[in-house]
């Protein structure tokens, strides 16, 4: 359609200008205050690239604690997650629609828990003592003889956070990948039967992923986002920040550690960066294996 | 031909070879089922059944005291329940409403105007996908004292109005819509607004609902504009009060309460997806990213 400029302008203005000031602005500021010291009392300074360095350097929470916790959590939620979210799509794609339509919602519904009720629901599981449930099938099955205090234990901590993490993890994507099976073309199918293709498996690798490579790029990226939105999950399950002894301290809690507990507001901006060039990253990784090679 | 038995995809009947399926699945489906269901059965469970040693699964004298007693300390902390829940259903409704028409009005512009910017809008647009607002949560509380946002309902409203995901899906909406439709209608006389109006929403419903969930699902929720921008209390949200009645105390009776308020956040999430899931899966079969 041809409006000349002033209609685009307009139907974008709104949208660009809250776009602009609060999602790309918000971005510029951090990577400006990430070179000064600033403690939200006294006028910024600017320090180069002393937070940057500190971090690399000289905090040993972050290097022992934080980022071998990330780095654990998001290798396993964000892959472990996606994969997850394909094969469950792929498996309920061939199912009558009643059924799929069933199990769709069932295993969608724990991201619609996202926020306060996914904490809440899993801190009364978890709960410490001998009338929390785990505890209480554990005891009754003769596995354990006293209750374990789930969220204080440090070598308990982060795998229930990465429990939580898959558990939530059919999202958007999940959604996305499963419509994106259903609306297969058939004759590709029958085609490749000609072709020589045997079982469902081989459909899966040489068919229905190649043919549906955006939705899988889509469900990568909201895979990603999915995966670091929830990781802030062990402060509201343990109460505190940091987590008891940082066994589930991971990198969204310690911009939140510096950001607003300590109000070392410089400092927190640096791990802010690093957080959004370590999400690009992956969505990168994701781009190469499911972008179209025209 | 002969080998052929269809790609076994969306089938219109129950056949064996689906059994193995429901063998692997259904275990799975309970554990993700579970935890659900447990909430559900706790913000139900009289008191004497929150203490029961060993607990119980299921609720056997079901019980709104919960409930009650939810609202009962909502009284006594001087700020009625209702203030909380006009916030919300406030913020929410602006939220999603003003999103809708803002990434509507952008999505037809970027699908059917030509102009020279378009393409670059679209892929920064979709970059910011992956955008993951925890991690500019401090600059974006000095852009709202610096407008001089703190303390409002603009607070709660406007870092979460332009939602990228909601722009990207409802544009791969749009471009479904036939351009000759368009040139027809512009042939008699419309201008940019009435095809907007008259014919581009009316055909992008499913996308539309697709949008008012997904920023339902994320103002409803939404914690950090009371946690951060908003001071006085009873200016803060549903969401807020909720959470701060599921921290309070971890007892055995505070975690009735918990639940009860925990349901009180997802039912409506919940709800509004069982009524749009059809346009939901709709919208989400044009999702890719190309």
């Amino acid at each position: 359609m041809k409006t000349g400029k002033k209609y685009p302008f307009l139907f974008l203005l709104p949208y660009v200008a809250l776009f602009l000031v609060f999602i790309i602005l918000p971005i510029i500021v951090a990577i400006g205050l990430s070179f000064t010291d600033f403690d939200t009392l006294q006028t910024p300074n600017f320090v180069g690239f002393t937070n940057y360095i500190n971090l690399a350097t000289q905090d040993s929470i972050f290097m022992q604690y934080v980022l071998p916790n990330t780095v654990t959590y998001v290798l396993i939620v964000g892959p472990g997650g996606y994969a997850l979210s394909f094969l469950l799509a792929w498996a309920i794609a061939q199912l009558t629609r009643v059924p799929r339509t069933i199990l769709a919602l069932i295993l969608y519904s724990p991201s619609l828990t996202a926020g306060t009720a996914m904490a809440v629901l899993w801190k009364i599981i978890f709960s410490g003592d001998s009338s929390g449930y785990l505890n209480a099938i554990l005891i009754d099955l003769g596995i354990i003889n006293e209750p374990i205090i789930w969220f204080t234990n440090v070598s308990y901590l982060l795998p229930i956070i990465i429990i939580v993490g898959l558990w939530s993890s059919m999202g958007v994507g999940f959604l996305a990948m499963l419509a994106g099976i259903m609306n297969a073309d058939e004759e590709l199918y029958e085609a490749g039967s000609i072709d020589g293709i045997k079982n469902r498996f081989q459909q899966m690798i040489y068919i229905t992923i190649p043919t549906m490579k955006p939705q899988m790029l889509f469900g990568a990226v909201m895979a990603v986002v999915n995966t670091f939105n929830n990781g802030a999950i062990g402060v509201q399950l343990t109460g505190s920040n940091p987590t008891p002894s940082y066994a589930g301290q991971l990198i969204v809690n310690h911009i939140d550690d510096y950001g607003f507990i300590r109000y070392e507001m410089g400092y927190a901006a640096a791990v802010s960066v690093v957080l959004l060039l370590i999400i690009m990253l992956f969505s990168k990784v994701a781009g190469k294996l499911f972008t179209e090679k025209e | 031909m002969a080998g052929y038995k269809g790609n076994g995809i969306n089938p219109s009947r129950f056949e064996r070879s689906q059994l193995k399926i429901y063998i692997i699945l259904l275990p799975l489906a309970i554990f993700m089922l579970f935890p659900i269901v447990f909430i559900f059965c706790h913000a139900f469970k009289p008191a004497t059944e929150l203490f029961a040693f060993p607990p119980k699964f299921y609720v056997v004298n079901p019980t709104l005291s919960n409930f009650e007693a939810m609202f009962k300390s909502a009284a006594n902390a001087g700020i009625p329940m209702s203030k909380y829940v006009f916030n919300s259903l406030f913020v929410t409704l602006v939220v999603c409403g003003a999103g809708i028409i803002i990434s509507t009005m952008s999505a037809f512009a970027l699908s059917k105007m030509k102009f020279k910017l378009r393409g670059t809008i679209f892929s920064i647009n979709q970059s910011a996908l992956m955008f993951v607002p925890a991690a500019v949560l401090i600059p974006r509380y000095l852009i709202i004292s610096g407008l001089g946002f703190t303390n409002t309902y603009w607070a709660h409203i406007l870092p979460l109005i332009a939602m990228p995901v909601s722009l990207f899906l409802i544009k791969q909406f749009v471009d479904g819509v036939p351009d000759a439709l368009i040139e027809a209608a512009s042939i008699d006389g419309a201008g940019p607004f009435r095809i907007y109006a008259q014919i581009i929403l009316p055909l992008i419903k499913p996308a539309i609902a697709t949008g008012v969930i997904l920023s339902f699902q994320q103002v409803w929720s939404y914690l950090e504009s009371s946690n951060n921008y908003v001071n006085t209390d009873s200016m803060k949200t549903l969401a807020f009060y909720m959470n701060t009645l599921a921290n309070a105390n971890n007892v055995v009776q505070g975690q009735g309460v918990a639940a009860a308020s925990s349901l009180i956040m997802f039912i409506p999430n919940l709800i509004l997806f069982i009524f749009l899931q059809k346009d939901v899966m709709n919208t989400m079969a044009h999702s890719g990213i190309k």
